[in-house]
């Protein structure tokens, strides 16, 4: 493979095209005479100028510089890297549902109002809701509507809640999003297992509180057996329970949030439902309520009256719009393609294998690093590189040495509570023989950090570039390309 | 009229703070908050003129991974920031009690020195967090 | 057992070999730790599973029931843009080492999807002329409500300006979202199509932290933004300008114009229309707001051995890191869209751009002379890119039903948003022929006649 390190700035040349454009078959305008002059571009924007064939190469070269699914495993705890199927994208490119506008008149749009429809029920009943709303595009604007939604109820019961409960292992959006949402965000310990400790949950829990937002199994895997409990505290307390459905993939046909007593919940199409990461979006994040909450759902609504589908925003409760149109239509009919393809035996046995993958790899990686919880995990685990740490070596060396071996590394430092934390989550569309070989090079690594450091200290040796100079990247932004500045640095190095 | 401060003194958040003359002191981040940190990357200071109060919010110092709110550790106004942060904020990491200051301020409450520790105080305090 | 299914490997004698190794006996034993009484029973009730080569045939029925752009010329806008994709565009993202990746957070196996993005921000900064663009945000509407709150958040203030010139869903999402912190979105009214600079005076005062205009506006208007940058200014508010990147082609830049954050939608640009969504917002700052922008940025650097490399930066300021002190809980952006955006900027060109652009002032203006020409009223006064509004003699919403019947999807209808009875917003971009436009205007003629 040729080695390519231009932009697509430095291979262009004055000239070059890269599409054609019709002629005009309508008069000739002249913007100079049409617009006042300080309204009309003094400077041309220095978009490319390359030829078709170029632009071909040069994204197909970078796209060589890029790791995903499909060229291998991608163990990252928390983000579902299952396989993308390929017949969610054929859907999307069907013209029907790619090239219709959203303020069609309904009548011409009904097979995607169908879909929509459709996907809003089974997505309540996969979690145990009793609505859905499907706007949110991601999981953090999924829990910011959910956590307008309970500013909502409250302030029309005439309580005013200020405060939102996560646990110490939360997913950072989960305070972020209370914070946008104008809550303050109060810690609650883990217990000595990883569980939400129920007495510390007990101190903090008042009248002032709005939520108690979890994820179940929790970031550690770990499933909280107490829920039914917490949920009790919780709304005796006159709270609400929320939901971060990013670890659904370990409960499907199994529980419901529904079931263990939450009162909202979104998901994130983008881990459970398959829908790509696309190199970090676009996802969706829908989000389920119990009926209490119903008045409170984004509008417009898609309802069905008779057989036919429509669009309702006639709700004066409603915390209003989210997001634009309907939500990611494009995501969202990828997810109701995948469901279809599973239906409920397959949603379960999804499941069923995410967890007893991960439970298998767990245990064989046991003996080499240190495992802080030891009780039956869910579709995820966490390790430690502690001991590896007491030699000199940190989990992040360990993540450098793994791309070496042609593996994405799992979720690094994350959650906070566990020290030199690695949280992997191998899937279920993953083979034994993938997890397996893994594990092989997991523990041929364990024993490198033992016989020989370095290697594992200087890794990566492999990859196309070696560990970049991230304080620089801080310090001294640069975060665009411009041709003034790469003069600037040729002065500077010469 | 407060004595001088022999040496420094410090708060819980980790910030030092060094009497000049009169009601003028100079506040910086200890070595130990700067070794917490790591690679100080940004500083975002309050400006000339700025009224601070004691514990609250004045700025923040960004390091790659992680961000920490700087908390005044008196009241008053500030009379005097350190530009050379701007360019260069590893300074801070490299000398964080001299060249590294952050801010000059008058204070308007000299009491509120005696609330903070000496230095024997903020070595037992760091240690306590180590363990 | 699982092997039925394609996406799940496990054999019986794959899980056999699992179960041996971890000592129990059956899946069943994982999943003890769930209460009795919250185990579902049974299975979920939602549809079986459908095999591949019928639920094809399912989608393409679904897909078939919609009415779509390749076979009824569309003059709506409004937010989202029937423009040509280039055919490359497509087969980019398609490649699986993009679409199948997850967020660059390991720089070493993700300099493809890093460099993309910087490329990808340099053409943004280039298009508004602002110094710094985030990777992408969500969709333009989100971002302008993103903007409103930084904008509140850094001059303390509480309080923003924004236009009724401004989409209509634009506005809605920004109430929600002011919300959560708690500022006031107050709307200035109109002077016909822009707009109205008195009122704007009137309302501007020392605790309005911005003033949200679009660019070109809702109703396809070329706003006056350097009155309202000199409103703004006098009182310290920033000028947040919400724009289409395809008229930054040929209009001057916000950047230039005294904006200080400029943000939109790429939709235009590469992306489909897909009924909404998803589509791909954009951020753009001067450099004095560099480190408050919300979500992700990559930036350029260098590994060891001096080699260029990019990885994201910036990162303190993200949910993920600051977590309750966060500017914005945004985790996601809309990675393969911007992808796809670039790509399609890359494909038109420097040159390409403005020709495009250009074929929509030319067709917009021809529809606009040629329905004056048939007795028609245009209500824009302020000159127009490529969306106008038209005065019809009968409800838009009647008018619409009979040219779906001519084979026509016509415009927006501005009654529910602004009151404007019988006013039709229409857009022509590239996409529409001089016969389909001449189609329009004598099946639209035939309606009000006959």
């Amino acid at each position: 493979m040729v080695e390519y390190n231009e932009l697509i700035f430095e291979i262009s040349r004055p000239g070059r095209v890269g599409s054609s454009i019709p002629d005009s078959d309508v008069d000739y305008v002249d913007i100079n005479e049409k617009f006042p002059k300080h309204l009309i571009r003094d400077e041309p924007a220095e978009l490319p100028e390359v030829s078709e064939l170029q632009l071909v190469r040069h994204y197909t070269a970078l796209s060589n510089k890029n790791h995903g699914i499909d060229n291998g495993f991608y163990p990252l705890g928390s983000c579902t890297m299952k396989y993308n199927p390929k017949i969610n994208e054929d859907v999307a490119r069907l013209e029907g549902f790619s090239r219709i506008h959203p303020y069609q008149p309904v009548e011409t749009v009904q097979g995607a109002l169908e879909v929509l429809y459709e996907l809003q029920e089974e997505l309540a009943v996969i979690t145990g809701m009793d609505a859905v709303t499907l706007q949110p595009s991601a999981g953090a604007q999924g829990e910011w509507t959910g956590l307008m939604m309970v500013k909502a109820y409250h302030a029309q019961k005439g309580e005013t809640r200020t405060k939102v409960l996560v646990p110490d292992s939360a997913h950072g959006t989960n305070p972020a999003s209370a914070s946008v949402a104008g809550f303050q965000t109060i810690t609650i310990p883990s217990d000595e297992n990883g569980l939400v400790d129920l007495e510390e949950l007990k101190k903090h829990v008042g009248s002032d509180t709005a939520a108690l937002m979890l994820t179940n199994p929790n970031t550690l895997g770990l499933f909280e057996k107490e829920i039914v409990e917490i949920a009790q505290v919780v709304h005796k307390a006159g709270g609400l329970l929320y939901y971060d459905g990013a670890n659904a993939n370990a409960i499907l046909g199994k529980t419901t949030p529904g079931q263990m007593g939450f009162d909202i919940v979104h998901l994130n199409l983008h881990k459970t439902f398959t829908t790509p990461h696309g190199g970090g979006g676009p996802g969706a994040g829908p989000v389920g309520v119990k009926e209490k909450l119903i008045p409170y759902l984004p509008v417009p609504r898609i309802e069905k009256e008779g057989d036919k589908y429509v669009l309702n925003a006639n709700y004066s409760h409603s915390i209003g719009r989210v997001k634009g149109y309907y939500g990611n239509f494009g995501i969202l009919l990828r997810a109701y393609t995948y469901i279809r393809t599973m239906g409920p035996e397959g949603l379960r046995q999804v499941s069923e294998s995410a967890v007893l993958h991960a439970n298998y790899l767990r245990k064989r990686l046991e003996p080499y690093f240190e495992a802080p919880y030891l009780q039956i995990c869910k579709h995820e685990f966490v390790l430690s590189g502690s001991r590896q740490k007491k030699l000199g070596v940190r989990t992040l060396d360990m993540a450098k040495r793994l791309l070496d071996f042609g593996y994405h590394p799992p979720t690094i430092y994350f959650p906070l509570n566990v020290e030199e934390c690695l949280m992997i989550e191998p899937t279920e569309t993953e083979s034994k023989e993938t997890l397996d070989a893994f594990a092989e090079v997991m523990i041929s690594i364990a024993k490198e950090v033992e016989e020989n450091p370095g290697v594992v200290l200087e890794a990566p040796h492999t990859t196309v570039i070696g560990r970049l100079d991230e304080v620089q990247a801080a310090r001294q932004p640069i975060l665009r390309y411009s041709k003034e500045e790469v003069v600037e640095e040729e002065t500077v190095t010469s | 009229m407060t004595k001088l401060l022999s040496s420094f003194r410090y708060s819980k958040e980790h910030e030092w703070v060094q009497q000049l003359e009169g009601n003028r002191v100079r506040i910086g981040i200890s070595d130990y908050a700067q070794k917490a940190l790591g690679d100080i990357v940004f500083v975002e200071n309050p400006a000339i003129d700025d009224e601070v109060t004691v514990n609250e919010s004045m700025g923040t110092i960004e390091s790659v991974k992680a961000v920490s709110e700087l908390y005044s550790p008196v009241s008053g106004t500030v009379v005097t920031v350190n530009e050379e942060l701007e360019g260069a904020p590893e300074t801070i990491n490299e000398h964080p009690f001299e060249a590294g200051w952050l801010v000059e301020v008058e204070m308007s409450n000299p009491e509120e020195l005696d609330s903070l520790l000496n230095e024997d105080e903020y070595q037992a305090f760091t240690n306590e967090g180590e363990e | 057992m699982t092997a039925t299914y394609r996406y799940l490997p496990d054999t019986k004698q794959d899980q056999d070999e699992m179960l041996t190794f971890l000592n129990i006996s059956s899946i069943d034993e994982l999943f003890e730790d769930i209460p009795a009484e919250i185990s579902l029973q049974g299975e979920l009730n939602i549809p079986k599973a459908v095999p591949e080569p019928l639920l094809v045939k399912k989608m393409n029925q679904l897909a078939t029931k919609n009415k779509n752009a390749n076979h009824y010329p569309t003059f709506l806008g409004a937010g989202t843009y029937d423009h040509y994709i280039p055919s490359v565009v497509n087969h980019m993202i398609s490649r699986s080492e993009f679409y199948t990746a997850y967020t660059p957070y390991q720089p070493e196996i993700s300099q493809g999807e890093l460099q993309a993005i910087f490329e990808f921000q340099t053409m943004v900064c280039e298009l508004t002329g602002m110094d710094v663009a985030n990777s992408s945000m969500y969709d333009g509407f989100t971002s302008l409500a993103e903007a409103a709150s930084l904008a509140v958040a850094t001059t303390r203030r509480s309080k923003v300006l924004v236009s009724k010139a401004v989409h209509p869903e634009s506005r809605a999402i920004l109430h929600t979202v002011a919300g959560g912190p708690g500022y006031t979105a107050e709307e200035v009214n109109l002077a016909d199509d822009v707009t109205d600079l008195g009122k704007l005076q009137e309302q501007m005062d020392k605790d309005t932290a911005a003033v949200i205009v679009q660019y070109p506006n809702f109703f396809g208007s070329i706003e006056d933004l350097k009155g309202i940058k000199k409103i703004a200014e006098e009182k310290g508010a920033l000028l947040i300008v919400s724009a289409n990147p395809l008229a930054l082609a040929l209009l001057q830049a916000p950047g230039k114009l005294g904006a200080d954050i400029v943000i939109g939608d790429m939709q235009p640009l590469g992306i489909p229309m897909s009924f909404g969504g998803p589509h791909c917002g954009y951020f753009a700052v001067n450099k004095k707001l560099m480190r408050k922008i919300p979500g992700r940025i990559v930036g350029q650097t260098a590994d060891e051995k001096g080699q260029r490399g990019f990885v994201l930066t910036l990162q303190a300021r993200e949910q993920h890191i600051r977590r309750d002190k966060a500017s914005s809980n945004i985790c996601s952006n809309q990675a393969l869209n911007a992808l796809a955006s670039s790509i399609c900027m890359t494909s038109l060109g420097k040159q390409g751009i403005r020709q495009m652009a250009q074929l929509n002032i030319e067709k917009a203006d021809y529809m606009a002379k040629t329905l004056e020409q048939k007795g028609f009223n245009i209500y824009n006064e302020a000159p127009f890119f490529n969306e106008f509004v038209v005065g019809l003699p009968r409800p838009v919403k009647e008018v619409n039903a009979k040219l779906l019947k001519a084979g026509i999807i016509g415009g927006f209808d501005l009654e529910s948003d602004y009151g404007f009875e019988n006013k039709m917003l229409l857009a022509v971009t590239e996409q529409r022929t001089k016969e389909e436009i001449d189609q329009f205007v004598d099946a639209l003629e035939a309606i009000v006649n006959g």
